[in-house]
Order: C-alpha cells, then structure tokens, then sequence
C-alpha cells in the first residue's frame, strides 16, 4: 500500500510566536535605553531574540509539511507567543522605560548575562544540588514504599509503626534542620537525611493506604492460581496499589525540592539554593534570576519525567480512571 | 493423555458458622455431607445464604470449616491451591494486566510459564479471545472478560474448577452462549465443576446432578440426578419436568403471590 501523504499546509497560529518575537526584537533594537540606566549595554537579549526567531522559524516551515506536528504547535502558539510578549514588556519596564527599580528587577540581556558568564558556576552548583537531591530522593522513595507495603500488609507492623508515623511524618523535615545538622557528620549527610525524610512520609502513607485497600478476590484469585504471599505482596498488592504509590511519590517530589533548597539556604555550602542566597546577600539580583529559572527548569523536567514514568507503568489506568 | 486427573471431592460432617455482633452462631454449613465424583458437573442451587458459595470457598481453600473437612482426592483441604481453579460472579480479571498476562498468570506465580507459553493461546483460543491478547480488562466487554477469567483458571489444569454463578452477570443471550462453551470445555477436558448458580434452567442444562440447598437451616435438602443425554433442549417435558421438581423442593413451585426470592 502506497504510503499516505499529507497535503502541505500552513496554520497560521503558528506565525504568532514568530510575530511576537519580531516586535520584541524591532522594539529592543528601536528604542534606546532609558537615559537614566547606567549600566553597560549588552547584546544577550539580542543575540536570544535572534536564536529565538531562527527557531520558530524552523519550526513554522517543518509545520508545513508534518501534519502532526502542525496541530501540536498550531495549539501552543498562542501560549509562546503571548510569553514572548511579556518578557518584551518587561524589557520595555526595565531597561526601556525603567518603570520598576533595576536593582531587584534587572533586564533580561543582565540575567542572560549571567548564564553567560557565571554558567559553568551555576551548572556545579546544580550538580551538587542534584547529587544531594538524588541521593535523598532514592532513599526516601526506596524506604517508604518498603515500609508502606510493611505497615500496609502486616497487622504487627502496623500496630508498631504506624503510630510513629503519625507523630514523626506531619513534622515539615525542614524542622529538624537544627538537630540534623549537629547529628550528621557532614551537612551533606544532614540535607539527605532531610530530603530522605521528606519524601519518606508522603510515599509511606500512600503506599501503605493503597496497599490495604487493595480488593481482597484480587488475593483470593491470586492464591486460587497458585500465589505464595510473597508473590500476593509484589504481584497483586503492589501493582494494585501503584497509582496510590504514585500519588505518595509526587507529593514527596514537592516536598524534596522545598526541603532541598531550605536545607541549602540554611547550612549546606553549595547547591543552588546556597548560591540564590548568597548573591541575595550580595544584592546581586540578576543572579537570583538565573539561579531561579535554573531551578524552575530543572524541577519541572523532573516533574515531566516523573508523569511520562507514570504514564508509562500505569498505563492500564487509562479508560478505568479519567486523567 | 490422561494424567492424574482425578478431582474427587468429599465433604464430611462440615459445618461452618458464622458469629453475629451480638454472639449468636449463625451456620452457613450444617452437617454437609456430600460426594463428588472425579469428571462430575455439580450444580448447587437454593435461595441466598443457604450456604452455597460458603461450600465453595472451603473447596478452594479460602476458608475453613468449624468442623468436619474436605478432601480433594482423599487429602485435606487446608488452603489455596492452583488444582482448584475459581471463577467468581465479577470476573476479577487484574486490571493492569493484560488479557494475555492475566491468563498467564498461574503459569508465572508456578514458575512453569517457559516451558508452557503456548499454553497461554490455546487457551485463549479455546475461550474465543484470538486477538485480545494485548487488551487491557477494561476495554472487553462482560462476556469477554468472564472468558478470560476461565482461560485464566483452566490454563493452570484444575482438577476442579470452581464456578460462583459465573454467568450470573451477564445478559441471557450471552449466558446461553458461555454455558454451551463451558460445556464444551468440560467434555474436552473432564475436570470436576461445582458451580453455584441461582439459576434452575443453568444447573438443569449443565449437571449431572444438581445439589438442592435451603437456607434455615443451612443443609442439603436434597441431590438430584439429572439423567438426560446431552445436548438438552430447554424445552423437552423432562428439562421442564426436572424444573418443576426443583422449584418444588426450593418450595416456589405453584406459589400465587410473590416469591421472597425471585429466580
């Protein structure tokens, strides 16, 4: 069978990323600078508009011949656009027009100036806040879901354990920053204990509630087949239980990332919170900015990974519960 | 071909109760006696808590009687085992898993699945679900997924498949159709059935004798033969004979006003 081929075709949403970006960029390169900035004058948010534009416009001409891709991007236009616009406008009220202080909101060709020149500082600084996240993430995760399936499935277990929990869990980790960072050799080992302890609790709860409301035929079948309680444990409950486990480990992802950059703007050298802090105290503002979106980027890649995983393992939800 | 399959099930002196809140034993079983033979269709029949599908769950092993036991080929039943295979009202198929991997399942948990994989689609094949393979629970129909269910259980070769109103669920046309499958299935295979079923035209259509419950007290009120050849017209006198014979003993037979419990 001949290969089907899709007409050629333009949408025109797709030129309104297009359109945005060459009216920033007209404007950034029209109007002079306020006469009061006195700061140099860079071309970073040039050069970002320029690559920007070369981008879109790619993008726009391989929408003409992929249909798919056409209808994805015909449908995000309006979003990139209009987030275009507003960085333009917070071009024009800084730099521009100097409508707000330019200590506390530097314009964007100073914030990409940052990435410029401090990038490689900001990229160890995210190495080490990733270390120290991951370390204390897999933790977390790995102990709550085993004392989540301990407490869930076994009476003795939960009769000594869960009163703990109930007692230990609701304290916010980063309450224990004091007496964590006297009882770890090391702050590293503090902060991973912390964030281990943040994402403990959530995991813990969701899993040990999904795993004892698990169908009891689901067992009896189970057992009827021929299952051991190991095997009801690890191939009945706990794939049972999974969207719950699911749900626990979201919440323990949030409460990570808040623990991560409490513990590093409290004690810990380095890291990406250590670093907003310090040049917070160094009024160094433009900083704080780069060090903001860097975070703001990696936790939501994060985030994105964690839904594809979920969307991947529980993909037998989809059509039993509405996403 | 024939292998120890044998499925030879013997209920002496059961009983089993219950204990209300308030401390009052309530039996579901009391002095059951009955056996039944290696390759039989038993029906059990009668009205609700008469204790029919309480006998079937101390078959399966899923739960123990007060006194008196069960033995399965003159051993003890004592707990879950895959040589007695359940197939329940809901078809209890696991959701994320699919149809495939449902049926599958016993072979995995046994550890026998790589010597047995074609197993899988013969049975699969056999319950008409060619092509199904990779659909998930939610996406068959009733009918289907009660196919699977059985495919589920008998891919592990019972040597008695238990059945709590299998096709209680289903619409009639759909019901007719899976007891002549059922059917089919046990002359090819001769495993024992004990089926729990409301439904008098079922147990008549299917049994080689029918086990007639009643509820207080739980016991058996009587076993019936069900001396027809097969296949058996719904509408021969002997099938409606046979069906008035029972209703009688259920005590519906002839009644004028409304029965408390409606077959």
């Amino acid at each position: 069978m001949e290969k089907k081929k899709y007409p050629a075709g333009l949408d025109i949403r797709v030129l309104v990323p297009i359109i945005s970006l060459s009216l920033s960029l007209i404007l950034h390169i029209l109007l002079p600078a306020n006469k009061n900035y006195t700061q140099k004058e860079f071309t970073y948010y040039t050069g970002f508009l320029i690559l920007m534009l070369v981008i879109y416009t790619v993008v726009m001409i391989i929408t003409i011949f992929h249909k798919k891709f056409r209808k994805k991007m015909a449908h995000k236009s309006w979003f990139i656009g209009v987030a275009f616009l507003l960085l333009n406008l917070y071009n024009l009220a800084t730099i521009k027009f100097m409508l707000i202080p330019s200590i506390y909101f530097p314009s964007p060709e100073i914030i990409f100036k940052v990435f410029i020149k401090d990038g490689a500082f900001l990229l160890k600084c995210l190495g080490y806040s990733g270390k120290l996240l991951v370390t204390g993430y897999l933790s977390g995760c790995i102990l709550g879901i085993l004392t989540g399936i301990l407490v869930g499935w076994s009476t003795s277990w939960n009769y000594w354990i869960n009163p703990v929990i109930k007692v230990i869990g609701p304290i916010p980790s980063t309450a224990w920053v004091p007496i964590a960072l006297v009882a770890f050799p090391t702050s590293f080992t503090a902060s991973v204990f912390l964030i281990g302890l943040a994402v403990w609790f959530p995991t813990t709860v969701l899993t040990s509630s999904g795993i004892s409301g698990v169908k009891q035929a689901y067992f009896e079948v189970s057992s009827t087949l021929g299952a051991s309680t190991i095997q009801n444990i690890f191939k009945i409950a706990v794939p049972s239980a999974m969207p719950s486990i699911f749900i626990g480990i979201f919440n323990g992802t949030c409460a990570s990332f808040l623990t991560l950059m409490t513990a590093e703007m409290l004690g810990v050298k380095y890291g990406l919170g250590w670093y907003i802090n310090w040049q917070k105290d160094m009024l160094s503002y433009p900083n704080v900015y780069a060090g903001l979106i860097t975070i703001a980027v990696t936790f939501s890649l994060l985030i994105t990974l964690l839904f594809r995983a979920r969307d991947k393992i529980l993909v037998w939800q989809k059509g039993v519960i509405k996403w | 071909m024939v292998k120890d399959i044998n499925g030879k099930i013997e209920a002496l002196h059961v009983h089993k109760y219950f204990i209300k809140p308030e401390g009052e034993k309530v039996y579901a079983l009391n002095d059951v006696n009955v056996a039944i033979k290696p390759g039989e269709f038993i029906s059990l029949i009668g009205p609700s808590g008469c204790g029919k599908t309480t006998f079937l769950r101390l078959v399966a092993g899923l739960d123990k009687a007060n006194s008196g036991e069960v033995t399965l080929d003159g051993e003890k039943i004592v707990n879950a085992g895959y040589e007695r295979g359940l197939v329940f009202q809901d078809p209890t198929l696991f959701p994320w898993l699919n149809i495939k991997e449902n049926v599958a399942y016993g072979l995995k948990t046994r550890k026998v699945y790589k010597d047995k994989k074609n197993e899988v689609n013969e049975f699969i094949h056999l319950v008409g679900l060619d092509g199904f393979e990779k659909s998930y629970p939610h996406q068959l129909s009733g009918g289907m997924a009660q196919r699977a269910a059985l495919a589920r259980a008998l891919v592990n070769h019972p040597k008695v498949l238990l059945l709590d109103e299998p096709f209680g669920a289903l619409d009639a046309f759909t019901r007719m159709n899976m007891q002549d499958e059922l059917l089919k299935i046990w002359k090819d295979r001769k495993t024992t059935m004990i089926m729990v079923t409301h439904d008098v035209d079922e147990a008549i259509y299917l049994s080689d004798r029918i086990v007639v419950m009643s509820a207080r007290p739980a016991k058996i009120e009587d076993i019936i033969d069900v001396d027809m050849g097969r296949p058996r017209g719904r509408d021969m006198p002997e099938f409606l004979n046979m069906r008035t014979k029972i209703l009688q003993i259920l005590d519906f037979a002839g009644k004028r006003e409304e029965p408390e419990y409606m077959i």
